[in-house]
C-alpha cells in the first residue's frame, strides 16, 4: 500500500479522465490498475468494490469510492480546489455542471457510428459555442479576474480547461470568438502541475481510437448501440 | 423549509428567462437563493444540504453521502424519462429501469443498512441520502408497489423516514409535492422544451 490514490478504469479517458486532471492538477501522485478483460472486472465485481457494479473506481483514504462527481468533490475538497465558502462552492458547482454536460456528449463520441459521428460533432460544437462558452466567457469577463471563482484556483477552472482541450480536438479554432477564454486556456495551461500533465509521459490519456472502444465493450458487455444526441 | 414557485406553462415563459439572463446554461431547474440564481441540479441540492446540515459532518461523510446520492440520481435519471417515451419504447424501457432499481441500486442500498445496522445511510443522523433514497422509492413503486418485497431493510426505511415530521407533511395532500405527469400533458411539456 502506497498511500497514493488507486484508479480502477481501462487505459482511456472516459469518465476517469476528469479525476486524473484533478489529482495532476492539486499536484497529487497516482496509481492506475487498467481494465482489459472481462475477468478482471468480474473480479472487482465478486470483490465487492463496486457499489453498483460500475467504474470509475478510485481508492483512496481507506475508501473505494465509485460515482466520478463523489470521487471529484472529495478530491476538490480534499486539496483546497472547492472554494472558501459555501457561495464560491455553489457557483463551483454550477460552473462544473455545465462543463460535464458538455464533456458528456463527447465521451460518447467514439461508440457511434461513421454516420453519427459527423451529427455528433456538430451537436457538440454548436453547444459549446451557443451555450456553454458564452455562459464562461462572460463569467470571466463580469469579474475580470484570472479564475472562474474566489479569484483562486479551483476544481470549476481545471474542469473548464479539460472541456476546452476537448472540443478544440473537434474543431481547432472553436474559441475564435471567446478571447477570455483564449486567455484563461493559456494562463492555466502554465500551470506548473497542469503543463506537466499536458507534456508528453504523462499520465494525460489520448483520444479515445477504436481499440479503446474494442476494451470497453468486451469488458462491460456494453454501449453496441449509442445514438447521436 | 418554506419555498415559492413559478410554473412554467408555456414556452414563452421558458424564453423569457433564457433572454433576461437567468439560466446560465439556458436551462431549468433554477431556483433563486439567498441573492443567487441557481441553476444545475446537483449544484442546488448541494446547497441547500450543506446550508442546512443534511451533508454530514465531516468530508468522509460526504464522500459516503455523495457515493449515494450520485447512484440515487442515475436511478432517477432512469425512472423520469418514462412517461416521456414513445408508446413503442415503453416497454423496453420499463424492463431495464425495474431491472436496474430490483438488481443494481436496491441491493446496494439494502446492504449499506444491514452493514451498520442503523437508521440512516451515513453517520446515524438524517442527511441527503436518506431523503433522496426515499423519495426514489416512492418513484420505482408508483410503477411497481411490490418492487421492495425483497428488501426488508428498505421498507422499514421507508417506513422510518416517512414518518419524520417535516417529510410525513410533505407526502400529504396539499403539499406541493408533485405527481407523476399525466400522459394527457406530456405533449405541452415537450412543446416547452423542444
Amino acid at each position: 500500500m502506497s498511500g497514493k490514490p488507486k484508479l480502477y478504469y481501462f487505459n482511456g479517458r472516459g469518465r476517469m479522465e476528469s479525476v486524473r486532471w484533478l489529482l495532476a492538477a492539486a499536484g497529487v501522485e497516482f496509481e492506475e490498475e487498467f481494465l482489459e478483460t472481462r475477468e478482471q472486472y468480474k473480479k472487482l465485481l465478486q470483490d465487492g468494490s463496486l457499489m453498483f457494479q460500475q467504474v470509475p473506481m478510485v481508492e483512496i483514504d481507506g475508501m473505494r469510492m465509485v460515482q466520478t462527481r463523489a470521487i471529484l468533490s472529495y478530491i476538490a475538497a480534499k486539496y483546497n480546489l472547492y472554494g472558501k465558502d459555501l457561495k464560491e462552492r455553489a457557483l463551483i458547482d454550477m460552473y462544473v455542471g455545465g462543463t460535464d454536460d458538455l464533456m458528456v456528449f463527447i465521451m460518447i463520441f467514439p461508440f457511434l457510428s461513421a454516420e453519427d459521428k459527423e451529427k455528433q460533432r456538430a451537436f457538440i460544437i454548436q453547444k459549446a459555442t451557443s451555450r456553454y462558452f458564452p455562459a464562461y466567457e462572460k463569467v470571466l469577463k463580469d469579474h475580470g479576474k484570472d479564475f472562474l471563482v474566489g479569484n483562486n484556483f479551483s476544481w470549476a477552472d481545471v474542469h473548464l480547461l479539460e472541456a476546452i482541450l476537448m472540443v478544440e480536438e473537434k474543431k481547432s479554432d472553436v474559441l475564435s470568438g471567446f478571447p477570455q477564454l483564449q486567455a484563461f486556456k493559456a494562463r492555466m495551461s502554465n500551470i506548473p502541475t497542469i503543463k506537466k500533465f499536458l507534456e508528453p509521459g504523462s499520465q494525460r490519456k489520448p483520444v479515445p481510437d477504436d481499440k479503446y472502444v474494442e476494451t470497453v465493450r468486451r469488458v462491460l458487455h456494453m454501449y453496441y448501440d449509442l445514438k447521436a444526441n | 423549509l418554506q419555498f415559492e414557485e413559478s410554473f412554467v406553462e408555456k414556452k414563452d415563459d421558458l424564453t423569457k428567462l433564457q433572454k433576461d439572463g437567468s439560466l446560465l446554461f439556458q436551462q431549468l431547474p433554477m431556483v433563486e437563493i439567498d441573492g443567487m440564481k441557481m441553476v444545475q441540479t446537483r449544484a442546488i441540492a448541494n446547497y441547500i444540504a450543506t446550508k442546512y446540515n443534511l451533508y454530514g459532518k465531516d468530508l468522509k461523510e460526504r464522500a459516503l453521502i455523495d457515493m449515494y446520492v450520485e447512484g440515487l440520481f442515475d436511478l432517477n435519471e432512469l425512472l423520469m424519462p418514462y412517461d416521456y417515451k414513445p408508446a413503442d419504447q415503453k416497454e423496453q424501457h420499463f424492463a431495464t429501469m425495474m431491472d436496474k432499481a430490483a438488481n443494481r441500486y436496491f441491493p446496494a442500498f439494502e446492504k449499506v443498512l444491514k452493514d451498520h445496522g442503523q437508521d440512516f445511510l451515513v453517520g446515524n443522523q438524517l442527511s441527503r441520502a436518506d431523503v433522496q433514497l426515499l423519495e426514489v422509492i416512492l418513484m420505482a413503486e408508483e410503477f411497481q408497489p411490490d418492487i421492495l418485497a425483497k428488501f426488508p431493510l428498505l421498507q422499514r426505511f421507508k417506513a422510518r423516514i416517512s414518518n419524520i415530521p417535516t417529510i410525513k407533511k410533505f407526502l400529504q395532500p396539499g403539499s406541493q409535492r408533485k405527481p407523476r405527469i399525466r400522459e394527457e400533458d406530456v405533449p405541452k411539456v415537450i412543446k416547452i422544451f423542444y
